[in-house]
């Protein structure tokens, strides 16, 4: 049984974290396209974000004010109990954003969307969103905070199968050149890309691709992960870099989620995320212990899974031999 | 060989910023600022421009520098306040209040994120004598939140919350801002815009446009979409 005040204590550490400490996957992309970034602007505005990530770590402040909208993913063990089940984990995480939301400190962003009542804490209707997904075999609970900016990079279409590859590659430019200008998308991102799905699970998929899966990481399908770097070198070849400035950095790396859907469509959603990716993980034990990482390693198989049936990969092993 | 970047001609400024020193701002320098700023968005534009409130104090004689900005901060239960990181909001949005504004309150530096059209430059900011300054990156909060040596006040925190309240901050090398407007209504973005746009034909090719068309990709509204 896990206790409900370790998971308190981890998830107001985890806000402070993804505020603070940029990802050491993303931070490495970033000064890869620093060293590599020839446009003047473009590289001088790369610099100064290096700069931004060590002033954040030493001065222990968020990097961006921004908080975006910040939310929770939870990946829940089929093994594992907690302390006052569901309900109270969902209580815990609420009170850890509006406790962080004070003492980090970070901006209270969300309102009301009519009449723009503000709580100060980003607590309020359907806020902050709190995912969950299972995994079978485990005890723990993975628990991530994500804050990512809620106003620009993001855009849905519904496409069709005759649209194709070519229909995909268009609106993955429409949709970073129209953001990328003036840098409203705050690039060089992660860009996530849902494909297909229903209209609101294209949406969340995309959505996940750009904030839980780490730079370098690849799709398991071998022509989805070709498709993933053929988009991102499509991303910095359009001749713009960080702010919409001339230059070759937009694009850290590009994730791309697939999910079954309509026989006759094929929607696509496009994410960025931002130049402080803003992510951090902690797994709790069963036993209470608490390890914090970077990597949310949302998308396992059992995720990715495509059969009726779920057989672990254990079970499938034993069964071959 | 110095690197990209490293060119980039630097400038620091003191608010009240002067004509002469605002004259000679030239688009992609680099500037810091020192003296005292205060932040205004919708919330603030609103309440003084829509409802006639009277400003909480006289910003003419304040400062001539309004940022577009809402600070990740936290008042502490001594009533003091802790600011954090400090980054800009997109500032298009706002254009429409600009003209009163600049007659309101005297504000000829406005900082913010991703700049205005020229457009609205030529038509808003230079016959009022005022600049664009875009923050950096976006953000760099944390380097701002260092800029930030005292909060002088936060007016309205009640009434419009913390994201919404006028601060006003006293700063020290404050920055890293961009000129992205000058005196003769040039916008660094449109240039670097202008620029990119001459490569995207190349970039488009082989591309097609989707088989479902949308409202807002025509302007005309009785086109098919499909």
């Amino acid at each position: 049984m896990i206790a409900i005040d370790i998971i308190q204590r981890a998830a107001e550490d985890l806000m402070a974290k993804a505020a603070i400490e940029i990802p050491d996957d993303y931070l490495a992309g970033v000064e890869d396209m620093a060293n590599t970034e020839r446009g003047d602007l473009s590289a001088f505005v790369l610099r100064a974000m290096l700069e931004n990530y060590v002033a954040a770590k030493e001065d222990r402040r968020a990097m961006c004010a921004d908080t975006g909208v910040p939310r929770w993913y939870v990946k829940i063990g089929n093994d594992a109990r907690m302390e006052g089940g569901p309900v109270a984990l969902e209580s815990t995480l609420r009170r850890a954003t509006a406790k962080a939301t004070h003492d980090v400190p970070l901006r209270p962003n969300r309102v009301h969307p009519l009449w723009r009542t503000d709580h100060n804490n980003n607590v309020g209707i359907n806020a902050p969103e709190i995912e969950y997904s299972f995994e079978p075999d485990a005890n723990w609970i993975d628990v991530t905070a994500v804050h990512k900016g809620g106003l620009f990079g993001t855009d849905y279409r519904m496409l069709f199968p005759g649209d194709g590859v070519e229909g995909i590659k268009r609106f993955f430019l429409d949709t970073l050149v129209a953001f990328g200008k003036r840098g409203l998308a705050c690039q060089p991102a992660i860009v996530g890309i849902g494909l297909g799905g229903s209209k609101d699970t294209c949406m969340t998929l995309g959505k996940q691709a750009a904030c839980l899966r780490v730079v370098g990481n690849r799709n398991p399908d071998p022509k989805i992960a070709a498709l993933e770097e053929e988009l991102k070198e499509l991303g910095n070849s359009i001749g713009m870099g960080a702010m919409g400035f001339v230059g070759s950095s937009m694009v850290v790396d590009c994730h791309i989620e697939a999910g079954y859907t309509h026989t006759g469509g094929m929607p696509m959603s496009v994410h960025c995320f931002c130049l402080s990716s803003r992510r951090a993980v902690a797994r709790i034990h069963a036993d209470g212990r608490v390890e914090t990482r970077t990597d949310p390693q949302w998308f396992t198989p059992y995720m990715r899974r495509e059969t009726v049936e779920w057989e672990s990969p254990e079970t499938s092993l034993k069964k071959s031999g | 060989m110095g690197k990209p970047g490293d060119k980039l001609k630097k400038v620091r400024l003191t608010t009240p910023v002067s004509a002469e020193a605002i004259a000679k701002l030239e688009i992609g320098s680099v500037v810091t600022l020192d003296g005292c700023i205060y932040t205004g968005r919708e919330g603030v534009y609103k309440r003084i421009l829509d409802d006639g409130t009277t400003p909480p104090v006289d910003l003419a004689a304040l400062s001539n520098v309004n940022f577009h900005c809402s600070p990740a901060a936290a008042v502490r239960d001594d009533g003091s306040y802790r600011v954090g990181a400090v980054t800009a909001t997109a500032s298009f949005r706002f254009a429409k209040w600009l003209p009163r504004w600049f007659e309101v309150s005297g504000a000829r530096v406005i900082i913010g994120k991703g700049g205005m059209s020229a457009e609205d430059y030529k038509n808003i900011f230079v016959p009022a004598g005022a600049v664009y300054l875009t923050t950096v990156g976006y953000g760099t909060g944390a380097l701002l939140g260092r800029g930030i040596k005292h909060v002088k006040a936060a007016h309205w925190l009640d009434d419009l919350g913390i994201a919404q309240a006028m601060w006003v901050f006293e700063v020290e090398n404050f920055g890293p801002f961009l000129v992205e407007s000058d005196l003769q209504g040039n916008s660094l973005f449109e240039q670097a815009n202008a620029q990119i746009a001459t490569g995207l034909k190349a970039l488009y090719a082989g591309t097609r446009p989707a088989i479902l068309s949308r409202y807002g990709e025509t302007d005309e509204r009785s086109d098919e979409l499909i």
